[in-house]
């Protein structure tokens, strides 16, 4: 017995020596810079030609909708790996995993990624609790967790306690900023009626747009909330009618936006102007409910909607046609998750071209330091911009209105950091 | 005055939607002695199969006809191959392999028509009733008429026929209904049978209301069976007014109690399971459970 502990003792130390004898390979077989400026930075899961990133998004469960955007994700590096050789010369590696959108998942997940896999970086996490457990380990362990696929305005809010995470799309607060400031221009004494999911999300998005009227002639006249667990928002939306509001802003995910969009619809005596947000104007949320049934309703967008016909002339979206049908056949590329996979691939591409290090510490001043940069897809005037305080990559929407079988953009594309 | 009545109207109509899936419950608790958590998912997989004969060009009546024959054998096909094998088995294991099957039948769902909502055709004309202000639509009163008749059905089926009888000996003592007789076996199927095809009429209600995906049960199954608690596990009629009794009691809450609001409205059923269970625990309309010393 205690020979045993002793050898056990014994093999533990050898097994630490070797490990610190290795040099420069620390612990998860994390790698650092030798020389130059980006001495001692991590230049784990990156080479000379191969750079290893992974994703983690609900492949599986009741959110597994979203599993759709690694693919547009995938097409995009595996043409640039094809007909690009890479970014700087660096092959892409991407590899997905699946978390069920159940957070403890994600983590695992990551953690995997990060020890095993020893990826390089994690593009993306999807999913506002998901990406939220994984920000934890990422900012413990220095890995950068970039471009994380959710609208949540806590990815850029705090760089300096969580200097390795970073978001990419419009935050929901700046979506709410869009509407209230649409509202105070074109309906100045508009009196508005809310729909909201109690979470996060929801709140970000009703705050982002209160603030933004506050002080204005546009006021809140009824406010009601919604359980993610409720069967149906039909009752919500019979108190919110009565309200006599003239502006109905409907903050709802896919399925629950259907219901409210069917509520407003079927109320004849009810007609306000409806203003739904963007995680609700997908054509797979207006159809079911019958498309003459949502005529000018109002959103937002960022991104060219690939089932808009305005753009079946514009060269990036034939690119991206084109490339899908080469390498991701069998897709339908109408799908808005695989065009917004392709746009996040894009983006990602010009943050690994930007870097001065190679290293991950170089990955994120590369994100932190984005100016003016477009990438592929973005809407006309949509570009991505971010400092070492401002996280927040793209903060510009425009507002757009149903009309016919299709969104049509009206207006100019709106700068939230600017106005308001 | 308008505005009450308002939100009465739409406690009814949410109360109804309950009371449908509460009635699948009772009957299948009646017929087996046990409370069925897949109930809700096997009603959606119902209305699935029912949206893919209708996409298939099918007329609805007849989509309907023949999901409600499909749901009746799957559901005889479940307590064959899945039931049986722990027949007898304490009533909490029945109780976990109902809720696999939960799991199960809304992965299979899931997989086989993704998780997009998709919109099903509602057999009741759009328009609405209107009368003093308050405005009544014709899917709520044909909602309200369907539970009414399914009811009516179910209490006629408990009260004056045979298999009623049977299936009581066979929820009571099973060895003894087989000593008198009584194919065990075959009563326990056709509960299960027709259990399902009363969730699949539930199912086809609700779905052009809630729109149709797989979780689209998950949330009215917990009101069907605070509706089931409050009236009473083995009475319809307990069932409906149960399910009327909680969606009312949950959208006047919602509009009038302040602190409540919707965001509280989850907890006026809790509440309502739990009081039951304290004071009156075989529910209003019940029979309590008489044992022999």
């Amino acid at each position: 017995m205690r020979t045993r502990t002793i050898r056990l003792a014994a093999v533990t130390a050898a097994a630490l020596v070797a490990a610190s004898a290795c040099g420069g390979r620390g612990e998860d077989g994390a790698t650092t810079a030798g020389d130059g400026t980006c001495q001692g930075q991590q230049t784990t899961g990156i080479t000379d030609d191969a750079v290893k990133l992974g994703g983690i998004y609900p492949l599986s469960g009741p959110t597994s909708a979203y599993g759709e955007i690694p693919k547009g994700v995938k097409a995009y590096f595996d043409y640039l790996n094809a007909e690009k050789g890479g970014v700087n010369g660096r092959k892409i590696e991407y590899i997905v995993r699946d978390d069920g959108y159940q957070p403890p998942k994600s983590v695992e997940e990551a953690r995997r990624l990060n020890e095993q896999d020893n990826v390089f970086a994690l593009f993306q996490t999807l999913g506002t609790p998901t990406s939220s457990a994984v920000m934890e380990y990422a900012n413990q362990r220095q890995v950068p967790q970039v471009f994380v696929s959710s609208g949540a305005s806590k990815w850029g809010a705090d760089p300096v306690k969580h200097p390795w995470t970073i978001g990419w799309q419009p935050s929901y607060l700046s979506e709410g900023r869009i509407y209230g400031q649409y509202l105070e221009r074109e309906r100045p004494s508009a009196k508005v009626a809310i729909l909201y999911q109690n979470d996060d999300y929801g709140k970000d998005l009703r705050t982002g747009f209160v603030e933004e009227i506050a002080g204005s002639g546009v006021t809140v006249v009824a406010e009601q909330t919604y359980e993610a667990t409720d069967p149906s928002v039909d009752p919500q939306m019979r108190n919110l009618a009565g309200s006599g509001a003239d502006v109905f802003l409907n903050i709802t995910t896919p399925k629950f936006g259907s219901q409210a969009l069917a509520a407003d619809a079927a109320n004849t005596a009810w007609n306000p102007l409806h203003i739904i947000n963007n995680v609700a104007s997908s054509n797979t949320v207006l159809k079911p409910v019958g498309f003459d049934k949502v005529q000018n309703i109002v959103s937002a967008a960022f991104l060219k909607d690939p089932s808009d016909p305005q753009w079946a002339d514009d060269p990036e979206m034939a690119l991206y046609e084109a490339k899908m049908a080469q390498y991701a056949p069998g897709l339908d590329t109408k799908n808005a998750f695989y065009s917004l996979g392709w746009a996040s691939a894009g983006a990602m591409e010009k943050a690994l071209a930007a870097m001065q290090c190679p290293t991950r510490e170089g990955l994120m001043a590369a994100v932190r330091g984005l100016s003016d940069v477009r990438s592929d897809l973005l809407l006309p005037g949509v570009t991505m911009n971010t400092g070492p305080q401002d996280g927040y990559p793209i903060e510009t929407l425009q507002l757009q209105r149903f009309q016919g079988e299709r969104w049509n953009l009206f207006g100019e594309p709106i700068d939230t950091r600017k106005a308001g | 005055m308008a505005d009450f009545i308002q939100q009465l109207v739409e406690g009814l109509g949410a109360g109804a939607i309950y009371a449908s899936l509460a009635l699948a419950l009772v009957l299948i608790y009646r017929f087996t002695g046990i409370v069925n958590f897949a109930q809700g998912e096997m009603a959606m997989f119902a209305t699935f199969i029912a949206w893919q004969l209708v996409q298939a060009g099918v007329p609805f009546w007849l989509a309907l006809g023949a999901t409600l024959a499909i749901a009746f054998g799957g559901g005889m096909l479940i307590e064959r191959v899945v039931i049986r094998p722990v027949e007898g088995a304490p009533e909490l294991a029945l109780v976990i392999v109902t809720l696999g099957l939960f799991i199960l039948v809304n992965a299979a769902a899931g997989w086989i028509w993704s998780f997009l909502i998709k919109d099903f055709p509602s057999p009741f004309p759009g328009g609405a009733l209107d009368a003093g202000g308050v405005h009544l639509s014709y899917s709520t009163l044909g909602v309200l008429g369907v539970v009414a008749v399914v009811m009516g059905l179910l209490y006629i089926l408990f009260r004056y026929t045979k298999i009623g009888l049977a299936m009581r000996a066979v929820a009571s003592n099973p060895a003894s209904a087989r000593l008198l007789g009584i194919r065990v076996s075959g009563v326990l199927a056709l509960g299960w049978g027709l259990a399902a095809l009363v969730g699949a009429v539930s199912g086809v209600l609700v779905a052009p209301v809630l729109f149709l995906e797989p979780t689209m049960m998950g949330g009215v199954l917990i009101y069907a069976f605070a509706a089931a608690t409050l009236g009473g596990f083995d009475s319809p009629v307990g069932a409906v007014v149960g399910g009327l009794v909680v969606g009312i009691a949950e959208t006047l809450a919602g509009a009038y109690v302040g602190v409540i609001g919707s965001d509280l409205k989850i907890g006026v059923p809790l509440a309502v399971i739990i009081g039951v269970l304290l004071f009156r625990p075989q529910g209003l309309f019940g029979r309590a459970a008489v044992e022999r010393a």
